[in-house]
């Protein structure tokens, strides 16, 4: 035989096995255990109860009440996960979407190509110094023991305003101007724009150099060899072979090109490397001692190297672009690929 | 300079391939810059003779020849050259032969007659890229001989790129002496006999100028016969070091020129008027060259002259007049040494250049002229007939370049190379140099020979024994540390920080050229003054940029142009203006926006870049430095004069520009779309502020909004000045969140909202003391701006 607590408690858990929001659960809540609920109702009535009575049935709808409290627990975890689930699954969204707002741009290869040579140099202590392009006849030329009429300035195509001034063919006057304004040692790179009247496929009227060069008391073209072959193989990070021809430079005695493995092809030989598997990439050599003079400099307690080399040359090469005219067409599609 | 690769080795001939030969010279620094074959591949072909000729029944111009090649039965060939003829002697492909370009000659039918193979021209077999009629090989060419055996045609024309030093390498001898030292071989000179003189004829030559002209030699050859044929084995040296067949007597010159490097002229001595003279020019002395150009001499150009007029321009080019021609008969051979000096410069003044001006700037050996004179005129007396005559002899021993001896110290060697040389070795390499050598206390005593121009100090020998050991064979030292600490200042910002700033921001950096086209230079800055160039590459690349503003809308146009219709980009470099007459080149940054704020995107709204949206990229740069800045409503030549500002510095300095391109402006250049603009001076721009601490206030911040009614010509920077001029020390920021125009506005006002921040470093503030703050503010933007609270 049921007794009314067993009917209440029946009751009570239909109606939660019936619930299926938090809102209802909480209303059977109040209803059953609030203040004025049921079982609440019940314990009320306890007192009219004769006393031996009262302990027995006080326990009974103790009972009663801890199962539907534990069961009403239950359920409203239970809704708790489904409303989260609901959530969750409401404010799915479609993540493959692109993020908003502004996207980044890029530096242009040249850029990036200075930098990593400038940062190469001055992990041993090289400083970056910068220069006018504008120059003047002594700087661009005498300085570096190129006098006026001597063959090697039809190695340069020079541009002209008048007949002291030039835009750098170069940046070797840099070097005149660090020389004459400071005292050895000196561990410079400079990078820059250089200029000459030359336009076609493999020439730009504009491109940029770094020249770089080391003074002290001894400096040997040894030491030159191991700064030129140290760099080559940082900057295009592979353990390539690099060889010293003699060439001719009116500033630096001995004079050197320097060439690379070529790293198209290996050194197997290729259309880029003319197919003699090796790439010029360099010229260098010991200071000459006409130009220490130029700068006031004593050969006799100083020797010295400098080393130029073309930025975009070294790009083309890094990254594979085959024309050198793009770089200065600032066209987004190609700007963009070094981004 | 051009050399046949056979001719090379009948001086030296090392038992070497040509690949070794060629990577040999080139690690010597004599770079090779191409080897080419001198004939294109091809078999097959043999010396022929025509036999008889006769006129193709149904052709015209085809003849049907019978040719010996040599075999027992005559061949018929059809062929269409002109120049066939019964005698003449010929390259004939027969059945099998294969002529450059896989042609494979089979029998066949020619308008129904049958040929048996082919008569070739130059061109046919590669040698040359244009020709007219077949090749004529001389009368005593054996018949059926294989013609590439007959010609020599296994050989290479080895193009060398010789550094201006290198005179001394611009002939086929110089070149061979060069590989004998690095053989350690000997070369096979020809020994060059005197001809004999067999006339009395000769010319008087005076030397004024023997400064210039130290040695000169000449002497007349009369009877010669200049409608001689040159001999095939000299045309083809000729042919094979990039020189064409002229005449046997121009051959000739050329032909020494290419053997000794002594560059020689022929004058048709018929053509003379009394001695020869070599003297300056007389200023505006003019004179037509053998290349039909005519120019003006001044007094420092040196010319060869009769008693008359001027000849010839010494050293560089021969005169028109006094030309040999065909009909020459008697001529007067020049063999002169001009010094370096005196020819530097001169040929390039009058946009000429020339084999001849080509070595004498850089240096002939002064003690060769004896040699080539004689070498000449036994070529020109075996090819020419004729009797020469005895030579004269103008020399001024004291003006002839000095070989003085120099001073070559070990430890200056060793410390320089960084490695130390035995004393073999380097007396070894200097004595195949042709240096004269003696031992003393500290080293050697070392002087040149006379064909090397570029050895006159001890850095130059140094060089020539690194050069002859091996750049290779020397050692790679560690690299050197020894340096000062790097300094890393905090009063100017890295240009790199600002640049990646950009890049985060939506730019993308360009470069652009230095030099502009004047036209877009003119429009966008009509009345900045800029700098040409004397010698553009082309009108587009013409005048020196004032501003970054012309490369980067021409670049944006570029862009445009292509379909791109959002273009961010910025450029950092240099612009050359005009102050006080002086050329200042400054470090710029500037930077381009146009069309949309963002790249086409689903989450963002659409809209186009505004000035503000460019303010934004340019407060973020100062931002950076931590340095005030205010942006002054101004008008300049290129922008729209009521969306631009000027930027000045805390104390004045125009840092730059920033506004958008001005409507006519767009409009002219062609653009579709407002374009922003900005330009600020690097040297201000990367200026930086040292952070500096204050405490932190441990009292709470108070925020006050005000409504304020003021006239629409009064600026945001009026109203924040207003209340900065009051100097508040409670007042922590003071910003703009909304400006209204419209209903419950009066036209011509706006109404600004503007939040101020007070804070007390003491103490918490009363509403007594905020009350008296925002008083003095409303006065002060009363009275300075005549603003109003909104009721």
């Amino acid at each position: 035989m049921s007794t009314p607590t067993d009917d209440i408690l029946k009751q009570a858990l239909d109606e939660l096995a019936k619930t299926t929001d938090l809102t209802s659960l909480d209303a059977i809540r109040v209803n059953y255990l609030g203040k004025k609920g049921i079982f609440t109702a019940q314990m009320k009535e306890l007192g009219s109860l004769p006393h031996e009575e009262r302990k027995t049935a006080g326990q009974v709808i103790n009972q009663a009440k801890d199962a539907f409290q534990e069961k009403l627990d239950a359920k409203k975890i239970e809704l708790e996960q489904a409303a989260l689930a609901a959530r969750l699954a409401n404010e799915r969204i479609d993540v493959t979407l692109a993020g908003r707002g502004q996207k980044v741009g890029g530096l242009h290869p040249v850029t990036t190509t200075l930098r990593r040579i400038n940062k190469i140099f001055a992990s041993v202590g090289f400083q970056v110094v910068e220069g006018p392009e504008i120059e003047d006849d002594y700087h661009n030329f005498e300085a570096l023991n190129i006098p006026a009429h001597h063959p090697a300035r039809a190695m340069h195509d020079t541009f002209y305003f008048d007949a002291h001034r030039v835009l750098r063919t170069h940046t070797s006057p840099v070097q005149i101007r660090v020389m004459e304004s400071e005292t050895p040692p000196l561990k410079v790179i400079a990078p820059g724009r250089v200029y000459r009247c030359d336009s076609d496929i493999t020439h730009t009227p504009m491109f940029h150099q770094v020249e770089g060069f080391l003074v002290d008391t001894d400096v040997s073209f040894a030491d030159l060899k191991g700064v030129v072959y140290e760099f080559l193989r940082a900057f295009f990070e592979k353990d390539i072979q690099v060889r010293f021809r003699p060439s001719y430079f009116p500033f630096t005695e001995p004079s050197a090109e320097v060439d690379i493995e070529c790293v198209m092809c290996g050194g197997e030989g290729c259309r880029v490397c003319s197919h003699t598997g090796w790439l010029e990439v360099m010229g260098c050599g010991m200071i000459h001692p006409e130009v220490f003079k130029a700068v006031k400099i004593d050969s006799e307690k100083y020797s010295g190297f400098a080393f130029g080399m073309g930025v975009e040359r070294l790009a083309m090469l890094r990254y594979g672009i085959n024309d050198l005219r793009l770089f200065f067409e600032n066209d987004l599609k190609f700007l963009q690929q070094f981004n | 300079m051009k050399i046949s690769e056979n001719w090379l080795r009948t001086y030296v001939n090392p038992a070497i391939s040509t690949e070794e030969l060629v990577a040999q010279i080139t690690m010597a620094g004599l770079e090779v810059d191409a080897v080419e074959p001198v004939a294109a591949q091809f078999s097959g072909v043999v010396v022929g003779e025509v036999l008889e000729t006769e006129q193709h029944p149904d052709a015209d111009k085809l003849r049907v020849c019978k040719v010996n090649v040599g075999e027992a039965e005559p061949l018929q060939i059809v062929c269409g050259a002109a120049n066939v003829r019964a005698g003449l002697k010929i390259p004939a492909s027969v059945i099998g032969a294969v002529l450059p370009g896989d042609f494979k000659i089979k029998k066949s039918k020619l308008r129904g007659v049958e040929s048996f193979g082919m008569l070739c021209s130059a061109k046919e077999l590669g040698l040359v890229a244009e020709a007219e009629g077949l090749m004529e090989l001389p009368a005593d060419a054996p018949v059926g001989t294989d013609i590439r055996e007959y010609l020599q045609l296994n050989d290479n024309t080895i193009e060398v790129d010789l550094t201006p030093n290198r005179a001394d390498c611009l002939s086929v001898e110089g070149v061979a002496r060069e590989v004998a030292v690095l053989n350690q071989i000997h070369t096979t000179v020809p020994a060059i006999e005197p001809v004999a003189v067999t006339t009395a004829e000769k010319l008087t030559v005076t030397v004024e100028a023997t400064t210039a002209c130290p040695r000169y030699l000449g002497r007349v050859i009369s009877g010669v016969n200049n409608k001689a044929q040159t001999p095939l084995w000299m045309q083809e040296r000729l042919r094979r070091s990039g020189l064409r067949s002229l005449s046997p007597l121009v051959d000739v010159t050329n032909y020494v020129l290419l053997e000794l490097g002594q560059p020689l002229h022929v004058f048709d001595a018929e053509k003379l008027n009394g001695g020869i003279t070599v003297r300056y020019a007389v200023n505006g002395e003019t004179l037509e060259l053998l290349n039909a150009q005519t120019v003006m001499f001044d007094e420092k150009s040196l010319v060869i002259a009769d008693d008359e007029s001027a000849l010839a321009f010494a050293g560089v080019m021969g005169g028109a007049y006094s030309a040999v021609h065909e009909d020459t008969t008697k001529v007067f051979l020049e063999c002169a040494f001009f010094t370096p000096l005196a020819i530097a410069g001169k040929a390039r003044q009058f946009g000429l250049h020339t084999d001849s001006s080509h070595r004498f700037e850089r240096g002939v050996d002064f003690e060769l002229q004896n040699r080539a004179i004689e070498r000449a005129s036994q070529l020109i007396l075996e090819i020419c007939g004729g009797q020469a005559g005895e030579i004269t002899d103008v020399t001024t021993q004291a003006e002839l370049p000095k070989r003085e001896p120099i001073s070559l110290r070990e430890e200056k060697l060793n410390k320089i190379l960084g490695v130390t040389f035995e004393n073999e070795t380097v007396t070894g390499i200097l004595q195949r140099l042709g240096m004269q050598i003696e031992t003393q206390a500290d080293g050697w005593k070392v002087t040149p020979p006379s064909f090397r121009f570029d050895i006159a100090i001890e850095a130059d020998l140094i060089e020539e024994i690194a050069r002859i050991y091996g750049y290779n064979n020397l050692p790679n030292n560690q690299i050197l540390v020894r340096s000062a600490l790097n300094q890393a200042t905090e009063n100017v910002l890295d240009l790199e920080r600002v640049k990646d700033l950009l890049v985060d921001r939506g730019y993308q950096e360009a470069i652009t050229y230095s030099f502009v086209d004047e036209a877009m230079q003119t429009a966008i800055a009509p009345s900045a003054e800029f700098i040409k160039l004397q010698n553009p590459i082309s009108a587009e690349l013409a005048v020196m940029r004032t501003t970054l503003w012309g490369g980067l809308l021409t670049a944006a146009l570029h862009n445009t142009n292509r379909q791109q219709t959002r273009v961010r980009l910025f450029e950092s470099g240099l612009h050359f203006v005009q102050k006080d007459g002086e050329t200042v080149q400054e470090k710029m940054l500037a930077g381009l926006a146009l069309g949309n704020v963002a790249a086409e995107q689903w989450g963002e709204k659409e809209r186009s870049v505004d000035f503000y949206d460019v303010k934004a990229d340019v407060e973020a740069m100062f931002a950076l430095t931590g340095c005030n800045v205010q942006f002054v409503a101004d008008s300049n030549e290129t922008l729209h004069p009521g969306q631009s500002a000027k930027i000045l510095t805390e104390t004045g300095e125009v840092v730059g520009w920033l506004g958008m391109l001005h409507p006519n402006l767009e409009q002219q250049l062609g653009f579709e779309t407002p374009v922003f603009l900005f330009e600020l001076a690097q040297d201000l721009l990367l200026k930086k502020q040292r952070a500096s601490f204050k405490s932190l206030s441990k009292f709470p911040s108070v925020r006050r909004d005000l409504a304020l009614l003021v006239k629409e010509e009064i600026n945001a920077g009026e109203i924040i000045g207003a209340i900065e001029a009051c100097n508040e020390a409670l007042l922590q920021e003071a910003v703009i969140f909304d400006v209204y125009r419209g209903k419950g506005v009066e036209d011509d006002f706006k109404s600004v909202a503007l939040s101020l921040v007070l804070q007390n470093q003491a103490q918490t503030l009363t509403d007594a003391e905020i009350e008296t703050v925002v008083n003095t503010f409303l006065e002060s933007l009363a009275v300075k701006t005549g603003a109003k609270l909104r009721d």
